[in-house]
Order: C-alpha cells, then structure tokens, then sequence
C-alpha cells in the first residue's frame, strides 16, 4: 500500500479544492478558486492558491514593482537602453548610492537620488510583507513566528542599507543594488575595516548559519528516517510522542547522548536562523561607528593569535627617512 | 536508435556544450598549483596554473645581445653632433645601443628612418627621436634612481617595447561612455560596473590609473590604523583602492598574498617583502608618468594621443606583462651597460638637464 503526505509519497489526493478556514470580516475575500499541479504535488501539496492579497499585499506588490522598476530602468540607461547589453552585462550593472562626499543631503535623481527612491521603495514593500505576515498569522490564529524571523533578516538589510550609513554619515557607505556590485561592496567593507572575520559579532553570525544548515540537516534527516514510523507527523509526535519520535529521540541518545524534543527542535532550528542576521546586524551596526579596524581590535583584546615571522622584517617604506611619497 | 535514447544523448551532449562553454570563456582550466610561502596553515600560497607557464615563458624570451662594444674609442660626441643624453658614450657604444634600440621598437622595414629623418642624423625633425631621448633619459633615471623596485635587473627598452612602437600595454585618460542619458544610469561617476579588463573584468571602479599612478596621486592606504575610529577613508574608497590591486595582482600574474597577508592587507610587519617592492614600484610609475611622458605631450601627433589629448602612459603591466617579474627576472641591463647610467659619470654633464625631480 502506497504511503500517504510525505516526501516520498507518489499517491496525490484530488478532491475539490480547498479554500481554507473562514476569513474574519475584512475588505478583502481570497483571490481564485485555486487548481492542482502534478509536479509541485511531487515536492510539496498539488494545490494552488486561493491566495490571499489583501490591501497590505497589492501595496507591498506595487511598492517592490516600483523598486524593481528604478533599478531595471537605471541598469538599463547605463547600458544606453540596450537589451542585449543590458543582458550581457547583468551581473556587473548596478545601481549606486551617493557619492561618500554628499553626506546624508538628497542628492540629485542621477547622482544616488535614484538609489534613495529604490531603497525607499524597496523597505516599504518589505516592511508591507511584514506586516502582512504578521497580520495573516494572527487571522489564522498563529503565533507570529514566522514574523519575527523574517524581521531578523529585515534588521540586516536595514542596518546596511539605512541604519549604519545614517550613524556614519553618509548614504555612500550603504550598498549598492547589482550582482557583482553588491559582492564587491562586501570584500571592500571588510577590506576597510580591518578584515571583518575578527569581528566577533560576524563570528557568530556564521556560527549560526553554519549551525542552521547542520541543524536543518540533523532534523531533516531524522524526521525522514522515521516517518516510515508515523514520525513525520511531528505536530500529533509533539503532543502525544508515538514510536517514531520515541526513535528518533534515541538514535540521537545514543549517539550523540543528548536529544531535542519533537517540540524543542523547531525551537533550536528557529533561533539559529533568527539570531545569524540578528547578531550580523549588531556587527555591521557596529563597524566603523565603534570599531575601525577589526583585526588591531582583535590583537587588542587578545583574539587574533600571533604567528613566527618566516620573511625578513618588512618596513613600511614611506617611514623611511627621505622616502619617496 | 529510439527516441528515448536520441534524448538523452541531446541532453548528454549539450551539457557537455554548456559545461564546455562556461571553462573555455571564462577561466583557465584547473587545477592551479599552490606554493607554500608564509607560516603554515595561514594560506600565504602562491596559486599559478602551470598550463600557463610555458606560453607565458615563450612571450617573455629575451632576444640574443651582441657582444659589448670596445670600451675605447673617440667619444660619440666628438663624431655625432646633437647628443644630449648620451653624452658619455664612445662611438661604438653609441652605435651598438642605436641599433638595439631599432631592434626593440622601430618596425622591421623602417630601421633607423623610423625615428631619424633623412639623412642628417642630428636633425630632431621626428618627434619620434625627440620622444625616444627623453625615454633614454627615463631609462637611466629607473636604473640608477629607482633601484628600490628594478634592483639590479634594471630596465632596457626592451622591457616596455617587445619590438613594439608602443609598448602594447599603456593607458590613456578615459572620457567614459559618450552619449549617456543624462537622467539616469549614472555608473558612480561612469567608471564603474562594466567588465573593464583594467580591473580583471571585475566590477570595481576601472580608472585607478588617473586616481593613483597620475600626478593626483590620491592616498592608497583606506584601512584604519587604530582599533577605534579614526580618519580613513570610506568602503568607496577602499573599492579605488582594490581596484588598483586587481589591476597589480593581474598585472604580475600573482595572487594578493604574493605581498599581503590577507589577515591584515595593511600590516607590515606581516606583509611579505615584495610589498616594499610594489610600494617603491607605484611610486616610480607616477614618476614616469608625471616627470618623463605627461611633459613629452606636445611632441606627440595626435594620433599618439588619448581621446582626451592626453600620452600614453605606463601602469605596472606596461613593464610585467603579467609575470611577476618583466621577463622572468631575465638581467638584459648587464647587457646594455649603456642603459644603465652614465658609463663615464664625467663626461654626462649633459644628463642633469634632465627634466626629472625623480624621486618626488
């Protein structure tokens, strides 16, 4: 007998579509009468929509489609208006902020005023999506979790995008929008900052996204491995924990002697993932208005080890007396 | 053959294709080869692909010297009127480093014509000959004032020329892209987030040459001294700033810490000595450029020029051509003592009209 709902299920259910619990009183009704796909039936539930959009949804739409738009058109103009250019040259093509030198003015439209306007843009459609989040949680009946971990990661955009640059002083220390642009963006903040991999806040930001991947892994894995044992059904395992769980549970005694709980695991899972940009913000938040240079705060206090010299003695040349400059 | 299997051999063949495309356009084939300099398990290695190596060694071949010429001999300028550099030269000297110098940089079918106009040799009606006593006073300036960074390999003509008229890789001031729309598409001053060769198809901004090897000559060092804030620069200037070091890191063929430590770029104490040797090199660039070509513009005719009207001038790779040191570290000065500097510093009166504060 083939298995039901879970991963390797090749059974999928057709039965009239359903359009999910009653809404609360509101504007808005949910959008489509929703329709099956076989292939997302393969990786998740065949069923799609009906969606819900809701005035914060059209707004947050309408908002990243402005956004999206500033960027495109500017990518686009500085390619000439070219497609095929605009194409080739994708990955390199960006849009810039101001100038470091116009400090925290408005500047100009084509001198990083642009910029502000997508950034602007783009913070309101995110923000929007949040609140979105937030309030189709609670018309659910949810708790917000979801919410809050996607504002974890808000806090990171904010923090490079407008918090720092602002505690700074200039809207030229924020990120540029592009491909290449952004990641050259990040080489050079470490760059100037003294190598940002002694940053102890950065430390634990990659502590924590490593950690989640392996946390996603371990859970990933268990809860397969046990399903054969009803073990996927975690949320009927948290309450009333059956043989699955009762296994999984003590194949992790066993080899590793401690285990999370059914309950607990999603916990661990979830503070991974919030806390890798939640402590990445405070470290970003706190280079350059606190610490300059990472790697001299990190002799300083003791973190980064010195290692033997194996070249000769290095002088900077231009200390030397009638040095060239 | 069914059609099933005529699929996947379709599929098979232009993953194959797309895998093919992506290493032939994009990068050398792997895997490279790392060379262990620093402390262990600091990762100060050298990375090279030695499938480069022997076509790199073939474009860097010196060609055979002649022998040197007799040490006695009636002073050039006793038999050749209008030496004004060379003025310490006998006259076979003279000749033998005239005809070098038409091997190194004249075209095959113009020999000595290229640069002397008909048949007075004295005559300074060539611009060309007017440009090249200027570069013998380069020349010797490097050797003897810049021995920081050319040591005693020192330079010849040959080291920039390679038998071109103009060394294949020089600079000219960018005017940027014409004709753009002025509302919008502003690349951060126009130098900026294209695939520019000069920055190895990076992003980063792709003019350091106006910025750090001109006259202008902005501060390099961007990185903070202190643990706490203090006065350097913004992240858009340390994009300058790595741009530069793009252009050096694929100028000599070497990774950054071929100089730096990566732990810390702007330490020294942990830099490795090359560092010092590049720090000397910048230095000496923007003084060729600013003392030895900037002032030289007028001679040139304008198709010599820029589109702004500027000279070509020379960054590292116009000497390294992607090799860490020009020609392997091959010593081609030894055979060109004449080039070196002054052979009998009493007669060379004349070198010290030399327009050059070198050393500035």
């Amino acid at each position: 007998m083939a298995e039901y709902q879970n991963i390797f299920s090749r059974v999928q259910v057709r039965s009239p579509v359903y359009a999910g619990v009653p809404l609360p009183g509101g504007v808005w009704k949910r959008q489509g009468r929703g329709s099956f796909s076989y292939w997302l039936g393969r990786i998740g539930d065949a069923q799609i929509g009906p969606i819900y959009l809701g005035t914060l949804g059209v707004a947050s739409l309408l908002c990243g489609f402005i956004a999206f738009e500033i960027i495109g058109l500017n990518m686009l103009a500085s390619v000439n208006w070219s497609p095929i250019q605009l194409l080739r040259r994708l990955p390199w093509l960006a849009l810039e902020p101001p100038a470091p030198s116009n400090g925290l003015h408005i500047p100009p439209l084509n001198q990083g005023g642009w910029w502000l306007m997508a950034g602007f843009f783009m913070t309101s459609s995110v923000l929007l999506w949040w609140t979105r989040m937030y309030r189709r949680a609670r018309a659910l009946g949810m708790g917000t979790h979801v919410a809050w971990a996607f504002g974890s990661a808000i806090w990171l955009m904010l923090v490079l995008g407008i918090i720092r640059p602002v505690l700074m002083g200039s809207f030229g220390e924020a990120v540029p929008f592009g491909i290449f642009p952004h990641l050259d963006w990040t080489a050079a903040i470490s760059i100037r900052y003294g190598n940002l991999f002694y940053n102890p806040f950065h430390m634990l930001s990659i502590a924590f996204l490593y950690g989640s991947t392996l946390l996603f892994a371990m859970h990933g894995a268990t809860i397969l491995a046990v399903s054969r044992f009803g073990g996927d059904r975690e949320l009927e395992q948290i309450l009333d924990r059956g043989t699955g769980g009762e296994r999984a549970a003590l194949f992790w005694r066993w080899t590793m002697g401690f285990n999370a709980t059914v309950e607990s695991i999603h916990r661990w899972a979830w503070w991974f993932a919030v806390l890798c940009p939640l402590v990445g913000g405070i470290g970003i938040l706190l280079t350059g208005t606190v610490v300059d240079n990472w790697y001299l705060w990190s002799v300083k206090h003791g973190v980064a080890p010195s290692y033997p010299q194996v070249f000769p003695t290095v002088v900077d040349p231009s200390t030397l007396p009638g040095a060239p400059q | 053959m069914n059609l099933a299997a005529m699929k996947l051999r379709i599929v098979r063949a232009s993953a194959v294709a797309g895998i093919a495309c992506l290493v032939a356009t994009g990068c050398e084939r792997p895997s490279p080869e790392v060379i262990q300099r620093g402390y262990r398990g600091l990762a100060m290695g050298l990375v090279y692909n030695p499938r480069t190596l022997a076509s790199k060694q073939a474009a860097n071949a010196v060609p055979v010297a002649p022998p040197l010429a007799d040490a006695d001999g009636p002073p050039a300028t006793t038999v050749y009127k209008n030496i004004q550099v060379l003025t310490d030269l006998n006259v076979a000297q003279l000749t033998r480093l005239m005809l070098a110098m038409t091997a190194w940089v004249a075209p095959a079918d113009q020999s000595c014509a290229y640069c002397h106009s008909g048949a007075d040799m004295a005559n300074d009606d060539n611009y060309r000959k007017v440009v090249a006593r200027q570069m013998l006073r380069m020349v010797r300036t490097l050797n003897t004032e810049w021995k920081p960074h050319v040591g005693a390999t020192g330079v010849t003509c040959y080291t920039c020329h390679r038998g071109n008229a103009v060394p294949a890789y020089v600079w000219y001031h960018d005017p940027g892209p014409a004709n753009m729309f002025p509302n919008a598409g502003n690349r951060a001053g126009q130098d900026q987030n294209v695939p520019a060769r000069s920055v190895g198809l990076t992003a980063l901004p792709n003019d350091p040459f106006s910025e750090f090897l001109d006259d202008k000559a902005t501060n390099i060092r961007v990185v903070a001294t202190s643990a706490l804030p203090g006065d350097k620069g913004w992240i858009k200037q340390a994009e300058d700033t790595y741009g530069l070091m793009i252009h050096m890191s694929e100028a000599l063929g070497v990774n950054c810490t071929f100089c730096h430590n990566s732990r810390s770029f702007t330490s020294w104490d942990s830099s490795t000595p090359q560092r010092a040797t590049a720090w000397y090199g910048i230095r000496m660039v923007r003084d060729v450029n600013v003392h030895y070509l900037e002032p030289v513009t007028a001679t040139f005719p304008a198709n010599r020029k820029g589109p702004l009207g500027d000279v070509a001038k020379v960054n590292c790779e116009t000497c390294h051509q992607g090799v860490y040191k020009p020609l392997f570290g091959a010593g081609m000065l030894k055979d060109y003592p004449e080039l070196a500097g002054p052979m009998h510093p009493g007669m060379a009166a004349a070198d010290a009209a030399a327009p050059a504060a070198a050393g500035k």
